[in-house]
């Protein structure tokens, strides 16, 4: 723990790591309640030194297994660990680990960030460290005093004896040579002093300097900046360049061609970009170059009206469709969208030495270590082991930076082995608007029949929409007889389907090209969109409230009526508003939580105002009250983004927006008061990342529907558009 | 060109067109200014030019002059200038990067509005874009900072 080189540290972990599963092996990503069923308790304790680092300044240096980009885990983690170690929290310092296979994600085996799963993947790991370290602090100091480890205690970074004392500092040394111990007690929750109290941010000072660090701030000597000349259509490749003028430019240094494109390498951005507006290149488009939008949402609502491959089944859909009492139908659409993170993709390398020394050093915001250093290694062609990734703040990551393709780590190890430099693949804000990797579009039909009580008796929904994980490592554990997994969640398992006697929900994967990924809330992102929007229609028609039509069909499911419940109480449901404003409410379960929001809006012409959106969450124990507040808060402006502005579309292959002008995303004049109230719980944690965004466009879209009768089944919601 | 950033001259080398933002980041090392879209709409560039707010992303070196230019390692010494201790004190950070441009637009509406209103606040940050949505924490933020300041 004390005085750990990087390079003793390395050793260390490639020792104590001894064979740990290989990058793939182990790794599945099942539905949330599946995943927490099948979560496995760690059959080994973690190697404290991998995690932590006392020094003898005091100073505790938690490195972290997963990625920093906003939510939070900078101080969650630190505070799992710091619960057990009982130190000083003011001398608590947070770095993110390098990329090792000790840090592979507990549950998936490869390091990563995602699936708004760190901090219950972590909840065990952290805790015991803290755990270890302590009971080896106690051990050492009980040795010097040549006491009964049992007689001692800690306090806030102190071993304490009588009235004597050893801060952590002074005994990391000897500490560090005792063998961990091999099980260790934690905490009962009534002991806990940190989790579950509001802990501010522990990376406010450097980010509100400009001291932090992200992937686009590194610099360091004969660092080159490069931009990339991409083909204006997805698939598209380079027939022949001219790259005359952009050598003349001064400043830049080179300009070399790789898989995806041409790209100018100069000392600085400007260069670079001046560089790349004066290529001449003549691309061979290919296939994707006749993508059209509206001939796409043909021909999703063409396969939408065939049966698909069965994502859930249960009983004779059609013969309860045929006695059903009456029967409601309806299609709904989301576009295309891109996670449009702050800062734009980037990625520096270094390629230096040769043969058993050759090394490849990559700076960068990434959410996937493991598979971005893999497939460095392969591009580079040398060992994962001969790749180092230091990960930068990401300044926003939504999945983006979560990438099975890598496409922008592998891109920019191309062109530093192009160029023979190091440099920093630059994205601009066009280049990442229109660089793929989107949330897809989806196109939902439902057919449900309801009963003589008003409630489904059978239910029939069909799903159109690219498949995330076609072609992928993720493939072959999480598309299974045809269905992708997380093109389904939320919809083939959601509790109103499970609640009616028949139903059938089927799904069609076409690909027409265009690179696809999880966008934050991944398939909830348009799940909870319908189903709550649906749900909604279904109270209407059968003349009940949609609070009352909810917790009917949730009534065997305490969690999500739970929070249907104060949700509904917090935001006053049932009771008058001010002139004008109107509520609409949802409810859903994702990554292992269950949200209910309710949205007051009111519409003036054809705008649509939202002043308050209440979210009620049982996200289990809460290990950070502040941070799953700051997340709710964050989703709803997400999910608001979307819900009233976010759409790509295509145009003769290209991608039509570019920037913030014509990708807008919600501003701080249009900010809701948002208020999040956390259900208490003793259940295991859940996510908090990503569920925050999937209730919003139903909720609000419902609200539109109790403000002007108008059902809006298409996202962005508009409010001009027929109905 | 000579060019006054946080109080001292530099003779910088650059191309008069160039953007203020890529002379602050790539020639002066000044990293905390960020860049985000290259046509003023985000506002993540946004640093002083004699306290005035601008966006560094469209502003041509060329024109700087004489002007006084701050960045956010400028703003202050310790890192506590009351929009900063504010920023802290609301918990208001979470991926960071939009905050510099933030942080700089409230410093400069309050330094010539003490006590702004909310829709007063709400206009001068409209401009600022934060993906993440931190917009209520930045609201309460910039009203403790007024107070911080004693205004």
């Amino acid at each position: 723990m004390n005085g750990m080189t990087d390079l003793t540290r390395r050793e260390f972990l490639k020792t104590s790591a001894g064979s740990a599963a290989g990058l793939f092996i182990g790794f599945y990503l099942p539905l949330p309640s599946l995943l927490h069923a099948q979560e496995q308790p760690a059959a080994k304790l973690p190697p404290p030194n991998a995690f932590l680092h006392i020094g003898t300044d005091e100073t505790i240096t938690v490195l972290l297994a997963h990625s920093e980009m906003g939510q939070g885990i900078w101080t969650t983690l630190p505070m799992l660990l710091a619960e057990e170690l009982d130190c000083d929290w003011s001398r608590i310092h947070a770095e993110h680990a390098p990329a090792e296979p000790v840090y592979a994600h507990t549950a998936f085996g490869l390091q990563m960030t995602g699936g708004s799963t760190t901090t219950w993947s972590e909840y065990d790991r952290y805790r015991q460290v803290g755990a270890l370290a302590r009971q080896m602090l106690i051990q050492a100091a009980a040795k010097q005093w040549g006491v009964d480890p049992q007689s001692c205690r800690t306090e806030n970074g102190f071993v304490i004896h009588g009235g004597e004392k050893l801060s952590y500092g002074k005994l990391a040394e000897a500490a560090q040579q005792l063998t961990p111990p091999t099980s260790v007690k934690l905490k009962t929750s009534k002991e806990w002093k940190r989790i579950g109290k509001p802990t501010k941010r522990l990376d406010s000072p450097e980010k509100v300097t400009g001291r932090a660090q992200f992937g686009m701030d590194v610099r360091f000597p004969g660092l080159m900046t490069a931009l990339v000349a991409r083909a204006p259509v997805f698939g598209g490749k380079v027939k022949s360049f001219n790259a005359e003028k952009a050598r003349a430019v001064p400043g830049v240094a080179t300009v070399v061609q790789v898989p995806s494109g041409v790209a100018v390498v100069a000392q600085h951005f400007w260069a670079a970009k001046l560089g790349r507006d004066a290529l001449e290149i003549d691309w061979d488009l290919g296939p994707a170059a006749t993508l059209d939008t509206d001939k796409m949402r043909e021909e999703l609502r063409a396969l939408s009206r065939s049966p698909g491959a069965k994502a859930a089944m249960a009983g004779d859909v059609d013969a309860a469709m045929r006695s059903a009492k009456s029967k409601l139908e309806a299609e709904y659409e989301v576009p295309y969208l891109a996670h449009a993170t702050m800062e734009p993709l980037n990625c520096t390398v270094r390629l230096v030495g040769s043969g058993e020394q050759a090394r490849c050093e990559i700076w960068t915001g990434t959410q996937f270590q493991g598979p971005d250093q893999a497939a460095a290694a392969k591009v580079a062609g040398l060992d994962p082991k001969q790749v180092t990734i230091h990960t930068a703040f990401l300044g926003g990551g939504f999945g983006r930076r979560a990438n099975p393709r890598s496409d922008f780590v592998v891109e920019a190890v191309q062109v530093a082995k192009a160029a023979g430099m190091p440099l920093k693949v630059v994205w601009t804000r066009e280049d990442d608007m229109r660089g793929g990797f989107y949330r897809p579009m989806w196109l939902h039909r439902l057919s449900v029949g309801l009963g003589s009580d008003g409630f489904p008796v059978a239910w029939r929904q069909t799903i159109v929409g690219q498949s995330l994980l076609e072609g992928t490592f993720f493939e072959k554990m999480l598309v299974k007889d045809g269905v992708d997994l997380t093109s389904v969640e939320g919809a083939a398992d959601s509790p109103y389907v499970r609640a009616t006697a028949n139903y059938l929900v089927d799904l069609h994967s076409p690909n027409p090209g265009i690179p696809v990924l999880w966008w934050r809330s991944v398939g909830h992102s348009h799940t909870a969109f319908v189903m709550e929007s649906f749900v909604d229609e279904l109270a209407l028609k059968s003349k009940k409230d949609p609070v009352e039509y909810r917790r009917r069909l949730l009534k065997k499911h305490p969690r999500p009526l739970g929070v249907l419940n104060l949700a509904a109480q917090k935001a006053g449901w049932g009771k008058p508003l001010p002139k004008g404003h109107h509520r609409g409410i949802a409810v859903h379960e994702s990554f292992g939580s269950f949200i209910a929001q309710v949205a007051e809006v009111s519409v003036t012409g054809d705008q649509l105002n939202i002043h308050r959106v209440v979210c009620a969450v049982d996200c289990g124990i809460c290990v950070n009250p502040a941070s799953v507040a700051a997340q709710m808060e964050g989703a709803v402006v997400f999910g608001l983004s979307a819900a009233l502005y976010g759409e790509l579309t295509f145009k003769e292959g290209r991608v039509q927006q570019s920037n913030f002008h014509d990708y807008p995303l919600l501003r701080v004049h249009e900010m809701p008061r948002v208020e999040a109230y956390i259900v208490p719980s003793s259940e295991k944690p859940g996510g908090i990342g990503e569920p925050g965004v999937a209730p919003v466009a139903p909720a609000v879209a419902n609200a539109v529907f109790a403000a002007t009768g108008k059902r809006l089944r298409r996202l962005p919601l508009r409010l001009g558009e027929p109905a | 060109m000579k060019l006054r950033v946080n109080g001292r001259e530099h003779e910088v080398s650059a191309p008069e067109e160039m953007p203020l933002l890529w002379v602050l980041r790539d020639v002066l090392g000044l990293t905390g200014t960020k860049f985000g879209c290259g046509m003023a709409q985000c506002g993540a560039c946004t640093v002083h030019l004699d306290g005035d707010a601008v966006r560094s992303c469209v502003l041509p070196v060329g024109s700087v002059g004489d002007k006084a230019v701050t960045t956010i390692e400028g703003l202050s010494t310790d890192g506590l200038h009351p929009v900063q201790r504010a920023w802290i004190e609301t918990d208001v950070v979470q991926c960071g990067y939009c905050q510099p441009g933030q942080i700089m637009t409230a410093a400069a509406l309050l330094r010539v509005n003490h006590k702004p209103t909310d829709a007063e606040i709400d206009a001068a940050l409209s401009g600022n874009l934060c993906r993440c949505g931190t917009y209520q924490r930045i609201r309460a933020a910039v009203r403790r900072a007024s107070q911080i300041a004693g205004g």
